[in-house]
């Protein structure tokens, strides 16, 4: 079995956010870029899948993206990190992810004849949460798409999924090849252990040329949150003014 | 001659709110450029009220997809008749509401009808020269980013809460769109489904969420949570070690890696407010936060704030509430 996990590089949550001058871009100076959260889960049933038949199922790890000017912001570092969990090898598609409907096209075109039976995403990037990679990849490729997905089991050749949905869970059967956006719940998060970090020092990490392909969104500008509202400190014994505050604003 | 479409996402013979929000923003989009709005319901069958409650906000057609093939939502199939119809009627704008349905479509649809989608967005999209312009929250709540496009179609998700519904009435027309899900588009299977809630406000939706965490001490002293949000009419929520160590079912976690919520009111008991958390709630639009150490970080992200414990704030803020609502309930 053949299973590509796409991981985003994303700024730590932690982070300070900074925009450029011209308000385009992130202001990339002292921000440390991690693997987006959701695609630790991914990256974490990999592995298992991996562990469970080490010769049977072959993993590869792929980001579309640019190797920062600082250590910190290094999507072939991330890669590693990602191939230290016991997982075989890594492509990095050299540009800049300047739209979901470009990164989409550049994971389909490099998947297309590879022969995947699994395609794992996280369900969105913390950067944009704009959840649209997985399903573009589905449509492009012509694969069953399931979103928001908690579980994966495979059994001869089909998989038994458990999806995310308004108060409640959804059980689904699916023959292979699929793409998956993760929820929660679809792996404990790992972290990789020493051996797996010397391992992945020498395991082939591809980097691809991309595909030319034109936009669809672009972005104009970046700008900080408005202000925060003035902060209103209540007394326990006042609580009877802060509910008719809340009613004028007509919130209760 | 095209027009904006709404996918209207129902529910038991009822429009879920982020449809009805979606249609409050169609027919303002509609309005401004100048066409007519239309509501797109995809299943298997079409409950009897559906018609009215789309009119009552704004739709001039109904388009029914019907087939036996959608008696549940199987995002390929879905997608597929959506994009038929946008590319049969030469339509070039599209919303679809931003549910765990939504969601999933969104993508798909853009990719078969060639479209370009904006996703999340909390304005509806205004003409800036030759651009469609809107704006979405990125960064976890710590910056803004404005979108644009010039390539049409154009399918938008509004984020929850973006917009406040409003009835808008117009006279209704339906009109069936005859399609048939290739067999292809139906390899995933739905096989059943387990509801976890019944009686509560989904998460998602709420306009209040009362959320609790370490604060409390243990799972046996929910009751006053259940009960403030039981009087506001909200939504519970927790916050991730509290799902961690099982005090609340996961389905509750609000936060980075959990659920993101914008509510009108999001109410913190107890909750510290690390920044993972605040991530996933700070786009409410009111805090109030609860906490007994006065140094807890929520309180900088917060719109009020009451120091105190607990176990003795919620109780009598609970009993305001219901004070409040019994003299103003006449």
């Amino acid at each position: 079995m053949k299973i590509l996990c796409c991981i985003s590089h994303v700024p730590d949550t932690t982070t300070r956010i900074q925009f450029t001058a011209d308000g385009k871009a992130l202001d990339r100076s002292g921000v440390t870029f991690i693997i987006n959260p959701y695609d630790d889960f991914v990256l974490a049933r990999a592995a298992e899948l991996k562990e469970k038949n080490p010769t049977g199922v072959h993993v590869t790890v792929l980001c579309v993206g640019k190797n920062g000017a600082s250590s910190t912001d290094s999507v072939d570092a991330n890669l590693r990190k990602a191939l230290a969990l016991g997982l075989d090898e890594a492509v990095r598609i050299d540009a800049e992810p300047l739209d979901a409907f470009f990164v989409a096209s550049q994971i389909a075109a490099y998947a297309q004849d590879k022969g995947f039976d699994l395609f794992l995403f996280g369900k969105e990037s913390i950067d944009y949460n704009g959840s649209q990679v997985p399903g573009m990849v589905a449509a492009l490729l012509g694969l069953p798409f399931i979103s928001y997905a908690t579980s994966i089991e495979i059994l001869n050749g089909s998989a038994k999924l458990t999806r995310e949905i308004t108060g409640g869970k959804e059980l689904i059967e699916s023959p292979l090849p699929l793409v998956l956006s993760a929820q929660k719940g679809l792996a404990e998060w790992r972290i990789p252990n020493v051996r797996g970090i010397m391992q992945a020092k020498s395991k082939p990490l591809h980097v691809i040329a991309p595909l030319s392909v034109s936009p669809r969104v672009q972005t104009l500008r970046h700008e900080p949150p408005p202000p925060k509202g003035t902060f209103k400190k209540i007394e326990p014994e006042r609580i009877d003014e802060l509910v008719q505050e809340l009613a004028n604003k007509g919130l209760i | 001659m095209s027009a904006v479409v709404v996918w209207a996402e129902t529910t038991e013979g009822r429009l879920k709110k982020p449809t009805l929000e979606a249609l409050t923003a169609g027919r303002k989009w509609a309005t401004t450029l100048g066409e007519p709005l239309w509501a797109v319901v995809i299943g298997d069958k079409l409950s009897e009220n559906i018609p009215d409650l789309i009119a009552e906000y704004g739709a001039e057609k109904l388009i029914r997809i019907l087939s036996p093939e959608f008696s549940t939502f199987i995002p390929n199939a879905y997608a597929r008749a959506l994009a038929a119809l946008i590319r049969e009627k030469n339509v070039s704008y599209v919303v679809i509401p931003q549910t765990y349905d939504g969601r999933a479509l969104a993508p798909l649809a853009s990719i078969w009808a060639n479209a370009a989608l904006f996703s999340g967005i909390t304005t509806i999209p205004e003409k800036q020269a030759e651009l469609w312009v809107a704006r979405r929250i990125c960064y976890s709540n710590k910056g803004l980013e404005w979108i644009g496009t010039a390539h049409l179609p154009l399918i938008i998700t509004l984020k929850a809460n973006s917009i406040i519904p409003e009835k808008s009435p117009y006279s209704l027309t339906i009109e069936d769109f005859s399609f048939r899900p290739p067999v292809e588009d139906l390899r995933a299977k739905p096989v059943g489904v387990e509801k976890v809630s019944t009686d509560k406000v989904p998460l998602t939706e709420a306009e209040i969420v009362v959320s609790a965490g370490r604060g409390l001490k243990g799972p046996e002293n929910w009751t006053i949570v259940e009960e403030l949000a039981k009087v506001l009419g909200a939504a519970t929520a927790c916050s991730k070690p509290v799902a961690d160590v099982g005090w609340r079912p996961h389905h509750e976690h609000v936060g980075q890696t959990g659920i993101q919520i914008s509510p009108n009111l999001y109410i913190a008991i107890g909750i510290s407010g690390a920044i993972q958390h605040l991530a996933g709630v700070a786009s409410s639009k009111n805090i109030l936060v609860i906490n007994s150490d006065p140094e807890a970080p929520f309180f900088k992200a917060a719109d009020y704030g009451i120091v105190g414990d607990a176990f003795e704030v919620v109780p009598r803020l609970t009993e305001a509430i219901r004070r409040y609502k019994e003299q103003h309930s006449h």
